[in-house]
C-alpha cells in the first residue's frame, strides 16, 4: 500500500513552544538546512499517522505577515505560493490577543488551519482561563488546547488536522474593517479582476493599501492602473484617519483580535507576582540583574572552558594513540605524513576543539534561550552594545563568539537588518575564542603572569569597541534600535536544547571541517615539499623586522590561519629543545596579540562567505590581517621602550 | 525673574529629567556652572509659580505646566537649531548658542511655520536629540502639511502635549498618540501590538539610557531608547 502524502506547516510568534511541539512530532526524523538563496533557516520533519506520511515544516516565529523581515516574507510566500495541505497556528494561550493578531492574518490568507492553543498550563498560572469552544466559535476553526512541553494534546492536534483536511475546511471567517476601508477593499478587487496572482484577491486588496512593497511591485507590472488607484484610496484612507492607511489597518485587524481575546478568555490576576514574575524583576534589576549576569557568563564560561580542557586532553591523547596504526597502514614515507600530518591532524584537531567547546557551549546558550534569559541579557546590555552601533540582541552572537566565531558569525541572523548582520559579524570575529584563550593563557597566562593575560583580555574587549565603533561610523546605514519581546520564563525543554544543540554541531562540522582537512593537507605537503621555510623567509620582513619575532613564527602564523592554537603547540615544537621560554616577554606579548587579531580561522572565513559573500569575507579578512600586524609592530616597540 | 531665565531653567530640567525623576541641585549647578546655592534660590521661585516641585535634598521635579512650557521652548530651539543649520549654513557646534538666544523670541506662529518650513524634521542637528511634538491637534504631519494657513488658526490647540514613551515615569500608564518614524519601524511597531490608542505602561528602564521595559497587549517588550523617543503618548494621571 503506498501511503498518501500530506504537508503541514507550523506558523506562530517567536516563543510559543513552536519547536518543542515540532520536535514532539518529529523526533529524529529532521532535516534542517536553508530556503533556497536565503540565509533563513528551515526545518523539515516527517511523521506516520493514520496511514499517512505527513511532512511537517516548521515556519520561523514571526510576529506578523507584512513585510518587515525576510522571515515574515518566506513564510507567507510558503503558504500562498506552495499551499500546504494544512497550517497550524501555534497560539500562545498566555499573550492571546497579540497571538490572535497573527491568527487572524493566517486567516486573510485564506488557507486552510487549526489553532493549537499551546502553553495553556502558563496562562492559567497567570491567572488567564481560556474558553476554548467560545475560541472555537468565535474564530470558525478548530481550536486544541495543548502543553508541547508535556505531550498534552499532541494527538488530539494531529487527529484534527487529518480529519480538516479529509474533510475541507469549508467555514472561512474574514476579518471585517471598517465601512470605509471595506468599500475601497470592494473597489480595488473589482480592478483586480481577472488578474491570476497567488494571493487571494481581497489579501491583495489589502495589502495594496497598507503599502506591502512585494505585493504593490507585483501589482505594478500586472496591472498598473490597479495599483495607482490602490494607492490614491490608501491616501483617502489616511486623510480621514489622520494615521497611515497600514496603520488603520493593523489598528482594526487587533482590534478585531482584541474582541475575540476578551470573550474568550476571562482574567483571575494573581495576587501574588508570580515566580516568573519575580525572577523577571530581579534579573532585568538595574543593579542586581548585572550582578547576577556577569556572575553566570563568568560561571558558565569556567565551567565550559575547565570542562574543554580537560576532555580536549583526554581526546588528544586517545587520538593521538592511533598514529601506529596509521603508520603500519600506509608506512612513513610521503604518503603516510600526507595521511596522517595532513588528514588525520586536521580531523583530530577538528575534535578536540568542536566537541569539547562547542558542544557545552551550545547546550548551556540553547538552554537560556530557550529559557528566555537571552532576551534579559539583550536589555541589559543595550546600551553597551549602541555605543558600536548595534543593539542588545548583538551581545548574543558575541558571547558565542568566546566559545567559537564560527557559529558566533551565523548566529548574527538574529540582527533584523544585513547591515547590522555585517557589523555584528566583524565584531564577533575579534573575541577571543577558545583556541585564542588557549593561546593567551598558554603562553602569556603561563610565562608573564596571570594578570597580563587579563590585561590582553580587557584590551581585546577595547579593540572591539574602538573597531565597533570605527566600523559603524563608516558602514552607511543608520542603526534601528531594539524592538524585542521578553517573553515569561519558563522551563526549557531539554530534547528541543539537545536537538538544537545536534543540528548546530552538524552544521558546524559540515563547514569547518572539509576545510580543517584540506587546509591541514596543503600545509602538510607544503611542509613534506620543504615548502614551509623558504615562505617564512619571505614573511621574514614582516615577522622579524616589523614584529621583532624569530623567523619561525611565520610557519607557525600561517599554520594558526587552520586553527589557531596550532600556533602555539607548534611554535613550542619549533623552538624545542628550549621551549617557549627561549621568546623574551615582549616577543610573548606581541606574539599573541597578533595570533589575537591576525586573520579569522579558515572556517570562520568560510562562515562569513556564506553568509556574508565572498567580498565582504575577503575584506574583513585583509583588514584583520593589517590590523594586527600594525598593532604587533606598534606593541613592540611601545613596550620595548618601557622595559 | 525674566521670562527668559526661566525658560532656561525649564528647558534644563527638562533635558536632565528622565522618567520623571527628580533632578539634584547638583547636577543642575553644573549643568549651568553657577553655585547650587543660586540653583536653590531659583527652584524655590519656579516652586512658587508652580512650574517645579521643588523639595529640598531630593531636588526638583517639572509640574505639568512647567513641562509644557519646557517642551515648547525645547521645540524652538531644536526647530531653530535645524533652520540655522539647514538652511542658514551655520556650523554644527556654533547653532546651539546661536538657538538659545534666539528660541525666547520666537513667537508659537513662528514656531509652526519653521516647523512646515523645515519639512516637519524628527531631530536636531547638533547632538540628534528629538524635537518635541507641537501642540496642533493632528494624529500626523502630513494633515499639517494639508492645511492652509487659516485653517491653521481655526483648528485651535491640543490640550495635552503628547509625550515621548521615555518621558513617562517607571509605572506609569499612557495612551498612544501617534508614533513617528520610517515605514518599516512604524510597521513593525503596529505589528507588535503598538497601535494608535492603545494603553502602554512603562515598568522600568536599563541604567544609562538603556531601553525601556513596557507592557502594551498582555505582552511584555524591551524597546531601545530610539525607538521609545518616538513614540508620543498622551499620560493618563496616575
Amino acid at each position: 500500500m503506498t501511503q498518501k502524502k500530506l504537508i503541514i506547516a507550523l506558523a506562530g510568534n517567536a516563543n510559543v513552544g513552536k519547536s518543542v511541539i515540532f520536535n514532539y512530532l518529529t523526533g529524529l526524523h529532521q532535516h534542517i538546512g536553508n530556503w533556497p538563496g536565503k540565509t533563513i533557516e528551515r526545518a523539515e520533519g516527517t511523521l506516520s499517522f493514520k496511514g499517512y506520511t505527513i511532512d511537517i515544516l516548521d515556519l520561523p516565529g514571526i510576529y506578523s505577515l507584512s513585510t518587515y523581515s525576510l522571515e515574515e516574507l518566506v513564510s507567507r510566500k510558503y503558504i500562498a505560493v506552495e499551499k500546504p495541505d494544512l497550517v497550524i497556528n501555534v497560539v500562545d494561550a498566555s499573550v492571546l490577543e497579540r497571538n490572535l493578531f497573527f491568527t487572524l492574518q493566517l486567516m486573510e490568507l485564506e488557507t486552510p488551519m487549526i489553532v493549537a492553543l499551546n502553553q495553556v498550563d502558563i496562562a492559567k498560572r497567570k491567572g488567564i482561563e481560556i474558553d476554548t469552544e467560545k475560541l472555537e466559535q468565535l474564530l470558525e476553526v478548530p481550536v486544541i488546547p495543548t502543553v508541547a512541553i508535556k505531550g498534552i494534546g499532541m494527538s488530539q492536534l494531529l487527529e484534527m488536522a487529518i480529519k480538516v483536511i479529509e474533510k475541507g475546511q469549508t467555514t472561512r471567517r474574514e476579518v471585517r474593517y471598517g465601512d470605509e476601508v471595506e468599500e475601497r477593499i470592494a473597489r480595488i478587487t473589482e480592478t483586480l479582476q481577472g488578474i491570476q496572482f497567488y494571493y487571494p484577491g481581497r489579501y491583495v486588496a489589502v495589502k495594496l493599501l497598507e503599502g506591502d512593497e512585494e505585493i504593490a511591485r507585483e501589482v505594478a507590472r500586472l496591472a498598473p492602473q490597479a495599483a495607482d488607484a490602490a494607492k490614491k484610496l490608501a491616501d483617502e484612507i489616511e486623510n480621514l484617519h489622520g494615521h497611515p492607511c497600514s496603520t488603520v489597518i493593523t489598528s482594526e485587524r487587533y482590534e478585531a483580535a482584541g474582541r475575540v481575546a476578551r470573550q474568550a478568555q476571562t482574567l483571575v490576576p494573581p495576587v501574588k507576582p508570580t515566580t516568573e514574575e519575580r525572577l523577571h524583576n530581579i534579573t532585568t534589576h538595574r543593579i542586581a540583574g548585572y550582578l547576577i549576569m556577569v556572575f553566570s557568563l563568568l560561571l558558565i564560561f569556567y565551567a565550559i572552558f575547565t570542562f574543554g580542557n580537560y576532555t580536549s586532553d583526554l581526546l588528544n591523547n586517545l587520538l593521538s594513540g592511533l598514529k601506529p596504526f596509521s603508520t603500519s597502514l600506509f608506512g612513513t614515507g610521503i604518503v603516510g605524513d600526507l595521511v596522517w600530518g595532513g588528514v588525520a591532524e586536521g580531523l583530530i584537531a577538528g575534535v578536540t576543539v568542536a566537541l569539547p567547546y562547542i558542544i557545552p557551549f551550545y547546550i548551556v546558550l540553547y538552554f537560556l534561550e530557550d529559557s528566555g534569559y537571552l532576551s534579559r541579557i539583550a536589555f541589559l546590555m543595550d546600551n553597551v552594545m549602541h555605543k558600536i552601533g548595534l543593539h542588545g540582541k548583538a551581545f548574543i552572537p558575541m558571547m558565542l563568539g568566546y566559545g567559537c566565531n564560527v557559529p558566533a558569525c551565523l548566529g548574527c541572523r538574529i540582527m533584523e537588518t544585513q547591515r547590522e548582520r555585517t557589523l555584528a559579524a566583524f565584531v564577533t570575529t575579534l573575541v577571543p575564542c577558545a583556541a585564542r584563550t588557549v593561546i593567551i593563557l598558554g603562553l602569556v597566562g603561563r610565562f608573564i603572569g596571570i594578570q597580563w593575560a587579563l590585561v590582553l583580555y580587557v584590551f581585546d574587549l577595547f579593540v572591539i569597541f574602538a573597531l565597533g565603533r570605527l566600523a559603524f561610523r563608516v558602514l552607511p546605514g543608520e542603526p534601528s534600535a531594539l524592538i524585542m519581546e521578553m517573553a515569561d520564563y519558563r522551563m526549557p525543554d531539554l530534547k528541543t536544547v539537545l536537538k538544537e544543540t545536534w543540528f548546530r554541531l552538524a552544521e558546524f562540522i559540515k563547514i569547518a571541517f572539509p576545510l580543517i582537512i584540506v587546509g591541514s593537507l596543503v600545509l602538510k605537503a607544503a611542509d613534506v615539499f620543504g615548502l614551509l621555510n623558504p615562505v617564512a623567509n619571505l614573511l621574514s620582513p614582516v615577522t622579524v623586522a616589523w614584529l621583532g619575532l624569530p623567523v619561525i613564527t611565520g610557519i607557525t602564523l600561517i599554520f594558526g590561519v587552520l586553527r589557531k592554537e596550532l600556533s602555539l603547540i607548534l611554535l613550542a615544537a619549533l623552538l624545542a629543545p628550549v621551549g617557549l621560554q627561549a621568546l623574551t616577554p615582549v616577543q610573548m606579548v606581541v606574539f599573541t596579540l597578533v595570533a589575537m587579531f591576525y586573520i579569522p580561522c579558515v572556517a570562520t572565513i568560510s562562515a562569513l562567505v556564506r553568509e556574508f559573500g565572498g567580498k565582504k569575507a575577503l575584506f574583513i579578512t585583509l583588514f584583520e590581517i593589517a590590523f594586527a600586524i600594525i598593532l604587533g609592530g606598534v606593541a613592540l616597540r611601545v613596550l620595548t621602550l618601557v622595559t | 525673574m525674566s521670562s527668559k531665565s526661566i525658560e532656561d531653567y525649564l528647558k534644563a530640567l527638562y533635558i536632565l529629567s528622565r522618567n520623571g525623576k527628580s533632578i539634584s541641585t547638583t547636577e543642575i549647578a553644573k549643568h549651568f556652572n553657577i553655585a547650587p546655592a543660586s540653583v536653590t534660590e531659583m527652584l524655590k521661585k519656579l516652586a512658587k509659580k508652580g512650574y517645579v516641585r521643588y523639595s529640598p535634598y531630593h531636588g526638583a521635579q517639572l509640574t505639568r505646566k512647567g513641562f509644557q512650557v519646557a517642551e515648547k521652548v525645547t521645540r524652538k530651539h531644536r526647530l531653530l537649531e535645524r533652520f540655522l543649520h539647514d538652511v542658514l549654513r551655520i556650523r554644527e557646534d556654533k547653532v546651539h548658542s546661536e538657538a538659545c538666544k534666539m528660541e525666547h523670541a520666537l513667537s508659537d506662529e513662528a514656531e509652526e511655520s519653521l516647523c512646515r518650513f523645515l519639512k516637519h524634521p524628527d531631530r536636531c542637528p547638533d547632538d540628534n536629540k528629538i524635537i518635541p511634538a507641537c501642540d496642533l491637534p493632528f494624529s500626523t504631519c502630513e494633515e499639517c502639511i494639508d492645511l492652509h494657513k487659516k485653517d491653521l488658526e481655526e483648528s485651535g490647540k491640543r490640550e495635552h502635549i503628547p509625550i515621548s514613551i521615555c518621558q513617562l515615569k517607571e509605572g506609569a500608564h499612557g495612551r498612544i498618540s501617534f508614533i513617528r518614524g520610517g515605514h518599516n519601524v512604524l510597521q513593525r511597531l503596529c505589528d507588535m501590538g503598538l497601535t494608535p490608542g492603545t494603553e502602554v505602561t512603562v515598568v522600568k528602564s536599563a541604567p544609562f539610557h538603556g531601553p525601556t521595559e513596557i507592557l502594551v497587549r498582555g505582552s511584555r517588550l524591551a524597546l531601545g531608547r530610539g525607538v521609545t523617543e518616538t513614540i508620543f503618548v498622551e499620560a493618563e494621571k496616575a
